[in-house]
């Protein structure tokens, strides 16, 4: 198996501990850029990719950022990680990224393998980077001191079946949003239709990579409630270990419209979670914390 | 100074039961004795803030920390106490009842209350499981009832057995604050079950402190070590006879240089606490007839491995304040180069401390202490630990500090303190206490954010009972200590909230 340590991919961001990204302690990868364009974002700026406008140079108290020769330069020690960048950002994008070769984050996790229990890419959108996590996958997977490192994806389940065929061999799990039920829902809210989504969670069920299918509730936006005969009916069919978990919309991070939009309160949560829990006969994972 | 006036508010204090008044006034009494004779340096060193004697007394009648030989105790009985060796389950917890009465420290409660498992195994007979977790679960609760104080301390493990399984259940569904609790785990005896179910009480109410059992082993000999406290690690049969700690900020700040401090001023003042130590034991020792007890002559306990611990603290700021001096912009926990010369101080205090005879001493030496704070501490960081506030993420910070750990054979408190989200994923607190132990850390002490039940130090407090105390006092010994902690520090705006302060056993008001 050839492995392509010089593959190169575009991060936004790397969390050495995390408890809320799969099964145990993982390290996360966080790929920038992503092809929905969700009202309720909560890392908007994760979404674009750097156009290098130079609107975010002026705005940095700093001067971490700077043009060079048209292109956005990020100088990281110099940063304090105000954000003031992002927020002035037109473009929903971001000029801290970092482009590692798959062979710099090998290093880094086997510096921290000890403490973990497995990797997780997500986004953005992490398999608009496929050729990049299917190297980085392949070379866990053949060394032999991270080989016991579990490979997980976090997905919009937007990725075609052709490229879902590619990961399967070197992922462990795949955690996917169901973010809304009817497919009109679904195009307003995220800017795409759900279709690919459905077909992702079945062939990943089938598959028996299927971790985590994740339901995004927005009290009154969302038809989750609305449809959740529909929603539970289809959920049952799930093999029975796969984790059904429920986020409450919240606020943190979120810019535009959907900040005039109603937080999802505890007392929503468990109205929602019971009615789907009664349907489903099993428990679902919901959230500890509600700001 | 006592006064009468200070008697009298200790005496009419609303707050206070009847047994705490007691202990308070004991403590004046003590206190107007004259102080041990001391060297002239030493007293100045103590004016100044640098050296502290940790308010243990003027005259030292008892030893700070004492480990009792339980499982000796259980099999001989007593003719002190006038008890028969015990034979069965109840005997045996009727028999540790009693003794623990009589085993002193300097709260005055027992700071040691055994290796429960190994003590207890060879009595469970032809009990099954449901009758020995009823058994257990009433010795819990007594405990905590007739013995409050969170420094009271408990250990099991490393092996898995039914009285460790049993025993990690109870304290999981009682949540209450004594007794504290020490896990030991050792990777070629401990099966992952065991620490996961450990780990997974971690997540309910932070306990089970988890000590890494083959590096504690090596430092003591076949008799035996036990974690007693604020995870100070001693001899079994022996103990502590004093804490004496020094203040590495405050003799940082009396440095040219980084080498004048580790060549020059830092051997200075460790010759000056070791005075301090050796008047300090050789009155425990010598004039108050402590070791002619019962516990000495029935053998609970031998006077030969009783250890001063040599306590350290401030270490953060030392090496803040000697990069300052060397003109160097890097900070303690963040930048490698402030690390390694942590470490490098960490290295000489060994290296002093294993060279410098002691009067009374486990094998003729004190014992090197990372100390964990007091309540009174202001701007100054417990042991080695990264500053409140500033810590990075939890693996950043134990591969930063993990060096310090091989250093500091009577213990090290280094907490964690760890987001609640793991809550709902305990299986990250076993990758991460995993980790830990696998990098060297001689223990493993971790607080979950939303926790009620937390540390402070190495003790647990409530921190509704915190919020109540003011208004109501507080049943616990321990609580008030947290609460003036929280006035003096704002231990409770860190982010997640661990306070870090050991007992000032002394009256505050």
């Amino acid at each position: 198996m050839p492995i392509n340590f010089d593959k190169k991919g575009i991060v936004s961001k790397i969390l050495t501990f995390s408890c809320v990204d799969g099964p145990g302690n993982r390290l996360v990868i966080f790929l920038q850029g992503c092809n929905y364009d969700c009202i309720t974002c909560h890392n908007p700026h994760t979404i674009n990719h750097c156009d290098d406008c130079g609107d975010c140079v002026v705005s940095c108290p700093t001067e971490a950022l700077s043009l060079k020769i048209n292109k956005v330069t990020w100088d990281e020690s110099r940063c304090t990680g105000c954000d003031k960048c992002i927020e002035v950002c037109p473009n929903k994008s971001n000029p801290k990224t970092t482009i590692y070769s798959v062979r710099q984050l090998i290093e880094l996790i086997t510096k921290h393998h000890h403490f973990l229990n497995g990797i997780t890419v997500s986004g953005g959108e992490a398999t608009l980077q496929l050729g990049f996590v299917l190297e980085l996958f392949k070379a866990v997977k053949a060394s032999k001191e991270l080989a016991q490192l579990s490979c997980f994806i976090d997905s919009n389940g937007s990725l075609s079946e052709t490229g879902w065929y590619k990961l399967l061999p070197y992922i462990d799990g795949a955690m996917i949003d169901l973010k809304a039920w009817q497919d009109a829902t679904h195009l307003w809210l995220t800017a795409r239709g759900n279709h690919r989504v459905i077909q992702s969670i079945n062939l990943l069920a089938l598959s028996d990579k299927l971790h985590e299918v994740r339901l995004l509730y927005i009290p009154d936006k969302t038809d989750l409630l609305s449809e959740i005969d529909a929603v539970s009916k289809y959920l049952s069919m799930l093999p029975q270990q796969v984790n059904i978990r429920l986020n409450a919309f919240q606020h943190h991070g979120v810019i535009g419209d959907a900040l005039m939009w109603d937080k999802c309160s505890e007392e929503q949560m468990q109205q929602f979670s019971s009615e789907l829990t009664k349907r489903l006969g099993r428990e679902v994972l919901v959230p500890s914390i509600y700001t | 100074m006592m006064s009468q006036a200070r008697l009298y508010s200790i005496i009419t204090d609303s707050n206070l039961s009847a047994k705490q008044k007691s202990h308070y006034l004991a403590l004046e009494a003590e206190a107007s004795l004259p102080y041990l004779a001391i060297d002239e340096k030493a007293q100045q060193a103590i004016d100044a803030g640098i050296l502290c004697d940790m308010f243990e007394g003027h005259a030292p009648f008892k030893p700070r920390y004492v480990l009792p030989d339980y499982a000796k105790f259980l099999s001989q009985g007593s003719q002190y106490l006038e008890l028969d060796a015990a034979t069965n389950f109840d005997e045996a917890l009727n028999l540790l009842t009693i003794l623990y009465h009589h085993v002193p420290s300097v709260t005055s409660i027992p700071v040691y209350l055994g290796q429960l498992d190994t003590v207890l195994m060879p009595y469970i007979g032809d009990l099954n499981e449901q009758q020995i977790y009823q058994k257990i679960k009433l010795f819990w609760i007594m405990l905590d009832r007739t013995l409050p104080d969170a420094f009271m301390h408990v250990n099991i493990g490393p092996t898995d057995n039914i009285i460790c399984r049993t025993i990690l259940r109870v304290d999981a569904e009682l949540k209450q604050i004594a007794p504290n609790l020490t896990f030991m785990y050792d990777v070629q005896v401990t099966p992952d079950d065991l620490l996961r179910q450990a780990t997974d009480n971690i997540c309910v109410c932070s306990k089970p402190h988890i000590a890494n059992y083959p590096i504690h082993a090596e430092t003591f000999d076949h008799t035996g070590f036990g974690i007693v406290s604020c995870y100070n690690s001693l001899p079994l049969a022996g103990g502590a006879n004093t804490l004496v700690r020094m203040n590495l900020k405050e003799i940082a700040k009396k440095a040219q240089s980084k080498a004048d401090f580790i060549e020059t001023v830092l051997p200075e003042y460790c010759a000056i606490m070791f005075d301090l130590i050796d008047a300090r034991s050789c009155f425990l020792h010598e004039e108050s007839n402590f070791f002619k007890g019962f516990l000495t002559t029935e053998g609970l306990i031998d006077e030969s491995r009783f250890a001063p611990m040599f306590g350290i603290y401030g270490m953060a700021e030392a090496v803040n304040v000697l990069m300052e001096k060397e003109n160097i912009n890097a900070q303690y926990g963040h930048d490698d180069i402030s690390n390694q010369l942590g470490h490098a101080i960490s290295k000489k205090l060994a290296e002093i401390v294993a060279a410098t005879d002691v009067k009374y001493g486990y094998k003729g030496k004190a014992l090197l202490h990372a100390q964990g704070g007091i309540s009174l501490d202001k701007d100054v960081t417990p042991g080695v630990r990264i500053p409140y506030g500033t810590e990075p993420d939890p693996v950043t910070y134990v591969q930063a500090n993990a060096p310090h750990h091989q250093y500091y054979s009577s213990g090290i408190s280094d907490i964690l303190t760890i987001d609640e989200t793991v809550k709902t994923n305990p299986l990250a607190m076993f990758n991460l206490a995993k980790g830990t132990l696998q990098l060297g850390y001689r223990e493993f002490t971790a607080n979950v954010a939303s926790n009620d039940l937390v540390r402070v130090t190495g003790y647990m407090v409530k921190l509704s009972d915190i919020a109540t105390f003011d208004a109501q006092g507080s049943r616990t010994n321990t609580t008030f200590l947290g609460a003036e902690a929280a006035k003096n520090t704002g231990i409770l705006d860190r982010k997640p909230r661990v306070a870090a302060l050991e007992t000032t056993p002394s009256y505050a008001n």
